[in-house]
């Protein structure tokens, strides 16, 4: 499947520039990760780094059912948490029983875990898509959590499975003791599973699959079974998904009840959604985003999740497509040379913008903080909950903050609408 | 020789009502036959019968004599049957290219392949290439299908449908809508793209029906009353009466 990725040949009438730019992104891709923990050395840092290429991994598998097979999953976590238990026992297995199997194998059998439940409950769970798929999976993802509290040999209970990565032989001289030696094993497994997964949408399966998320009816008219395509996408996400469970366990020497759990699939969801599932690298900016949205908010506010929510809603409502989407929608007007007239309205908006989103976290820490009377840090400004300077500033930033910024928004979109109208004339879709 | 479709005695009933009532037709291998018949009569039921869309409450189908009737779509169409929608019915998101191309994946034998990338097989992609200059779409290769006009996405339809090179083809009113130049221009295309095969087609414009077809069924709340040659269809007091006459008031 590797190998498949090679080629952007498909398109005679494409220019030849497209290959390059294709090749150059990924290697460029690669560059960053291997040089990140050179330049970020710290700690926190390469703690952060290594959870967002896990997260990575397992927003990228999400899309293969998601974006790539139309097909909504509640349930992913369960493949995620499988892998990592699978991985667990695997590392302990080698340790005990003296296999000469080094770490980096580890996730290969992690993504086994994944794989294996999903062709085992995949048949049936992928019979419907639509609904019958979503509320099977959120039953599967119940099912599966609440037995890893009641099987306990397997499962270990609500301690869960611990391990000890370094026992393993080692590789090249590496123990894997250091943050830093895993963070490359992890960045190894990254590159190396998204180059799988892109591939995987370059192969006929993966052509048909986008067929089936369009028109699961049509597909049968030409040849496909629509069933046996979904089984195969959610066996792959599964496999997928189980190496990012096993990249989370080899980190955390741990796999528990936690990683199978409705939270880690609502998050999984989440992320892939905020980044844009039409793309391919959509995932990925999701991932990259909620996790340091999750490391970052989770020490300032102890009502995070509340954050999470009103941003899943705004993207719900006012960018369906995601961050690729609102990306990508300036392509045509690059193209067409158009795009500097849109970028005065951005920059006007950013103010009023910012005080609206300001009135908004003063409004909401107001309201968490008001019986505990812990100050609000804002950007450096101390706020105290219970005075009335305090719910006078929120007030005014959200009330005054909504109706400038609304007027600045309306600008953007006449921008955007002359912008396009001119991207189309000159034979670029918008 | 055997025909290419026969269906005997079907019977289609959607709760108590027969919509479909013991419907006999043969097409001969090679033949163009025209299914004609006023709204509503279960033309478009019948397609959905043939190509395994629904199953008949009874009676059987046959494509080149072996028993279809039960059988799943895609079982069917990989036999070498291959039908349109009255209604367009293609892949809205994906570009015009990308839906010839998977409707000729399974044909070229590339299947369910995870292993194969898909922008280097020659085959498939000569094969697409072809389509996409029969239906005169080479231009617009790279947009998506939602975004075509109405004629456009229409004569996408007849491309996906004869792209995995189906010796039997089902067209259900391939011109509805369009006007009478782009008529003209479809039904050229129809006559070229389905050389050599046996073509069955609805179809309510007369002058293609009968500038046309080798042979037409005349259809009737559910049931063939009549069946062959253009010349005889015209002269038949039932057709007259139940269908044509109809026009001539
Ligand atoms: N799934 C269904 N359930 C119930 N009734 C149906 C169903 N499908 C079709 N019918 C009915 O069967 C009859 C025949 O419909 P059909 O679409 O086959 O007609 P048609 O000959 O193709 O007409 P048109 O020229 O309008 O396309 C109609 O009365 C329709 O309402
Ligand atoms: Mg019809």
């Amino acid at each position: 499947m590797k190998p498949a990725m090679t080629s952007t040949s498909i398109a005679p009438a494409k220019p030849a520039g497209d290959g390059l730019r294709f090749y150059g992104v990924w290697l460029i891709g690669i560059a960053a990760l291997v040089v990140l923990p050179l330049v970020f050395s710290s700690g926190g840092s390469l703690t952060s780094f290594s959870l967002i290429g896990i997260a990575i991994v397992f927003a990228l598998s999400y899309n293969i059912l998601l974006g790539q097979t139309g097909l909504l999953s509640f349930g992913h976590a369960v493949h995620y948490g499988l892998g990592g238990f699978a991985a667990c026992h695997m590392m302990n297995a080698v340790v005990s029983h003296g296999w000469p199997i080094p770490l980096p194998f580890i996730p290969l059998f992690g993504g086994l875990g994944g794989l294996v439940f999903a062709i085992i409950i995949g048949w049936v769970m992928t019979k419907r898509a639509g609904t019958v798929f979503a509320m099977i999976s959120l039953g599967i993802g119940e099912l599966v959590a609440s037995s890893s509290l009641i099987l306990r040999s397997v499962f270990g209970g609500e301690a869960g499975i611990t391990t000890d990565r370094t026992a393993l032989p080692k590789m090249l001289g590496w123990s894997f003791g250091p943050q830093l030696q895993v963070y490359y094993l992890i960045a190894f497994w990254l590159v190396l599973s998204a180059i799988a997964m892109y591939a995987l949408t370059r192969t006929p399966l993966g052509r048909i699959c986008n067929a089936v998320r369009d028109n699961p009816e049509r597909v049968q008219f030409i040849g496909y079974d629509p069933h046996v395509v979904r089984y195969l996408a959610f066996c792959f996400a599964g496999f997928f998904a189980g190496v990012a469970g096993s990249l989370a366990a080899i980190n955390f020497e741990i796999a528990n009840s936690a990683y199978l759990g409705a939270i880690q699939s609502g998050l999984v969801l989440f992320a892939t959604f905020i980044g844009g599932t039409a793309y391919f690298f959509g995932p990925i900016l999701g991932a990259i985003l909620v996790t340091y949205l999750q490391l970052g908010l989770t020490n300032v506010t102890s009502v995070w999740q509340l954050y999470f929510g009103i941003i899943f809603i705004g993207i719900v409502m006012f960018a369906p497509g995601g961050i690729a989407g609102l990306l990508m929608m300036h392509r045509p007007l690059v193209r067409a040379g158009t795009l500097w007239t849109v970028i005065p309205s951005y920059l006007v908006a950013i103010v009023p913008t910012v005080a609206l989103a300001c009135g908004v976290i003063l409004t909401i820490e107001t309201i968490a903080r008001y019986s505990g009377g812990d100050p609000i840090n804002l950007f450096g400004i101390a706020f105290n909950p219970t005075s009335p300077v305090t719910w006078i500033a929120a007030a005014v930033l959200l009330v005054g903050g909504f109706f400038v910024a609304r007027l600045t928004w309306q600008r953007i979109a006449d921008a955007w609408d002359r912008a396009a109208t001119v991207a189309r004339d000159r034979g670029y879709l918008a | 020789m055997t025909a290419a479709i026969e269906v005997r005695a079907v019977e289609k009933r959607f709760g108590n009502v027969s919509i479909i009532r013991d419907l006999n037709l043969s097409v001969a291998k090679g033949e163009r036959h025209a299914i004609i018949g006023p709204n509503g009569a279960g033309k478009s039921t019948t397609f959905n019968l043939i190509s395994g869309h629904i199953k008949p409450t009874s009676g059987e189908v046959k494509l080149n004599g072996d028993l279809i009737s039960g059988l799943r779509p895609f079982e069917i169409n990989r036999r070498g049957l291959s039908r349109s929608f009255q209604v367009t019915n293609v892949f809205a998101r994906m570009t015009v290219w990308e839906n010839v191309r998977c409707a000729v994946l399974w044909a070229t034998g590339h299947r369910y392949a995870f292993w194969k990338n898909v922008d280097s097989l020659p085959e498939v992609r000569e094969r697409t290439a072809q389509i996409l200059d029969d239906i005169h779409l080479t231009h617009r290769r790279d947009v998506p299908a939602g975004l075509l006009t109405y004629a456009e996405q229409r004569e996408l339809e007849i491309g996906i449908t004869i792209a995995s090179g189906a010796t039997v083809v089902m067209l259900d009113e391939p011109t509805a809508g369009m006007s009478h130049a782009e008529t003209e221009r479809a039904v050229s295309l129809i006559r070229r793209l389905t050389d050599g095969k046996t073509l069955v087609i609805v179809e309510h414009d007369m002058s293609v029906v009968f500038g046309l077809a080798d042979r037409i069924s005349v259809l009737v709340y559910g049931h063939i009353i009549a069946s062959g040659t253009p010349e005889e269809i015209r002269r038949d007091p039932k057709v007259k009466e139940a269908y044509l006459g109809e026009e001539a008031h």
